[in-house]
């Protein structure tokens, strides 16, 4: 019913949304913490820059990838030469791709999880002698712990679909950058591809709503958890 | 013992220009919008002041403006109590309690936890979460976490505000307990003055972000240029024992330096200390002594000071013994009786006005 070559867009789309999230989440949480804790200049440019892949044509990011991490560009050329890491057309760049796009979601989730966090528990934990990357850890972080895992679950859901960036960035290799979405593409401008596409449709709609009643859940689970709701 | 010095002013234009000390548990009392919440903040290394000094007696600094030094809180062991409790929602009441003990140094003194949850009671209170403590659960929880952090310096800043009557005079006799038994030296912020009444051993009176007065309380007690003296229930803190219960006649007595009172039966046994507030507006006088008086309590006295209390009205202070106390009477009868210092009179206090139960 459903070929290798689909299944391989399956597992693909999961690896490189998965390696997004990995990629992602430990650069927005200081961002997140910077932009809802700290008043400094230049954060009004900050916050912007975070949420430019939302406002961009998705194509426009892929080409801005293209110049920064191509062979030759001026983060993609040290990169090939010193650690043979060549991003460009790679399972790698897509997933690179896919976190600048999911970057402003991951950003924003984490952002509201820790503005839920009341400054004076993190006062309250200073008098009892925590410094502040304890309090963070041990008061902050798991209080914002439902907005960080919903942004990570919201972000990989996302992943799953981003064409533009990807098919721009990464192209469109099957097995090595064919994702979800690209087979998806590919199938519609291949004559007699409509059966595949619809398969691939269903399954990435599938996905996509799995990924959302998965954010709910965990949500809920941890409000629990953390005392916040009975 | 701290002492402080604090300059600062806030983007509002309130300026806070206040230096006190310490002394047992001392309360920063004042009211609302008078600076001593950000006082209490200062000390805590909640707030860094714009100029100033806060130490321990005899330590480094915590504080220095001139030196440009900032201790930060986690490094002050100031723990405090607040208002709204503040305890971990995410954590066991028993993870909160050991939250500050964990982050102190080693052979830091202080009470144990056995000791601490057995005073306050909260024992059956451990394995629960903070969701599911009532307000004052909160608070007794939120003391014995701050206990259990090996403070050098306690400090409560309104602890008992959220609390309704029964659960405030219930936490009240505990912060005493933990006066006396601890001996940890606590800053207290109130604007409650039966607060001041039962726990300050040493006051410090703001307005407007300034000291007016600060001194032993009972001293303070008897200043009637100040604006506690404008209150109702203006009067002196009186430091008794309790001497003797006779249920026969449906009293207590309670002995003072230089004197007793007949008060009604109160649930202490005999031998404990406690502090009476006796209202100034309680306290007659008689220029010879009365016969056939429902009044118990007929004090002989000296009049010492003669001082206006508004319209119509003066404060007189008289010496029961060692013993100072004051007397709101109308101008009128000070000149009747031509009340004058040195002169000897008798203090009269009808036993029933000790009915309101201070206790």
């Amino acid at each position: 019913m459903i070929t290798p070559e689909e299944w391989q867009a399956v597992r693909l789309s999961l690896e490189v949304a998965g390696r997004s999230v990995l990629v992602g989440l430990p650069l927005a949480l200081p961002v997140a913490w910077l932009l809802a804790r700290r008043r400094f200049p230049g954060r009004t440019l900050v916050d912007a820059l975070v949420h430019l892949p939302l406002v961009v044509p998705p194509v426009v990011v892929g080409w801005a990838l293209l110049m920064l991490f191509g062979v030759r560009g001026p983060i993609g050329a040290p990169l090939n030469e010193w650690f043979g890491l060549r991003l460009v057309f790679t399972t790698e760049g897509a997933a690179l791709a896919t976190a600048v796009m999911s970057f402003p979601l991951i950003v924003r989730s984490i952002r509201l999880g820790l503005e839920s966090v009341d400054p004076g528990l993190e006062a309250a934990a200073a008098t009892l002698g925590a410094g502040p990357l304890d309090r963070f850890l041990t008061v902050t972080l798991p209080l914002a712990a439902p907005g960080v895992l919903a942004g990570a679950i919201t972000a990989f859901a996302a992943g799953l679909g981003e064409f533009g960036a990807v098919i721009t960035f990464a192209s469109n290799i099957p097995g090595e950058t064919q994702t979800l979405p690209l087979a998806i593409y590919s199938a519609t401008q291949t004559p007699g591809g409509e059966a595949v596409a619809a398969r691939l449709a269903a399954i990435a709609f599938a996905l996509a709503v799995a990924g959302l009643l998965l954010a709910e859940v965990v949500a809920r689970r941890l409000a629990v958890i953390l005392g916040r709701a009975a | 013992m701290i002492e402080a010095r604090v300059l600062h002013r806030f983007p509002t234009g309130f300026a806070l220009d206040a230096a006190f000390r310490g002394d047992g548990l001392t309360v920063l009392f004042g009211p609302s919008g008078c600076g001593k919440s950000s006082l209490l903040a200062a000390v805590a290394g909640l707030l860094r002041p714009a100029g100033g000094r806060i130490a321990l007696a005899g330590e480094a600094p915590w504080f220095d403006g001139a030196a440009r030094l900032f201790v930060p809180p986690e490094r002050r062991r100031a723990a405090t109590v607040f208002q709204d409790a503040r305890l971990f929602p995410h954590l066991s009441v028993r993870a909160n309690l050991r939250y500050g003990g964990r982050r102190a140094p080693h052979g830091a003194p202080g009470p144990g936890e056995a000791e601490v949850v057995d005073l306050l009671g909260i024992a059956p209170l451990l394995d629960r979460r903070p969701a599911r403590l009532s307000g004052g659960e909160r608070q007794r929880v939120a003391l014995a976490r701050a206990l259990l952090a090996r403070p050098r310096l306690l400090l409560l800043d309104e602890p008992l505000a959220a609390l309704d009557a029964p659960r405030r005079a219930e936490a009240m006799g505990l912060i005493e307990r933990v006066r006396d038994a601890f001996g940890i030296p606590m800053l207290y912020v109130t604007h409650a003055l039966d607060e001041v009444d039962r726990l300050a051993d040493h006051l410090v009176l703001l307005r407007d972000g300034k000291v007016l007065a600060e001194g032993a309380a009972e001293a303070l007690s008897l200043r009637t240029d100040l604006p506690l003296a404008a209150r109702r229930d203006a009067g002196v803190l009186l430091p008794c024992v309790i001497a003797e219960h006779v249920p026969a006649r449906g009293l207590t007595r309670l002995d003072f330096p230089g004197g007793h009172l007949w008060v009604p039966p109160r649930p202490e046994p005999v031998g404990t200390r406690l502090r009476l507030r006796l209202r100034a507006r309680d306290v007659a006088l008689a220029t010879e002594t009365p016969r056939g008086i429902s009044i118990h309590n007929i004090l002989p006295a000296t009049v010492e000071a003669i001082q206006p209390a508004g319209p119509g009205a003066d404060f007189v202070r008289v010496a029961v013994g060692p013993t100072p106390l004051l007397a709101r009477v109308t101008t009128d009868s000070v000149a009747r009786l031509g009340l004058e210092p040195g002169r000897a009179v008798v203090a009269l206090v009808k036993t029933v006005v000790f009915d309101h139960a201070q206790l």
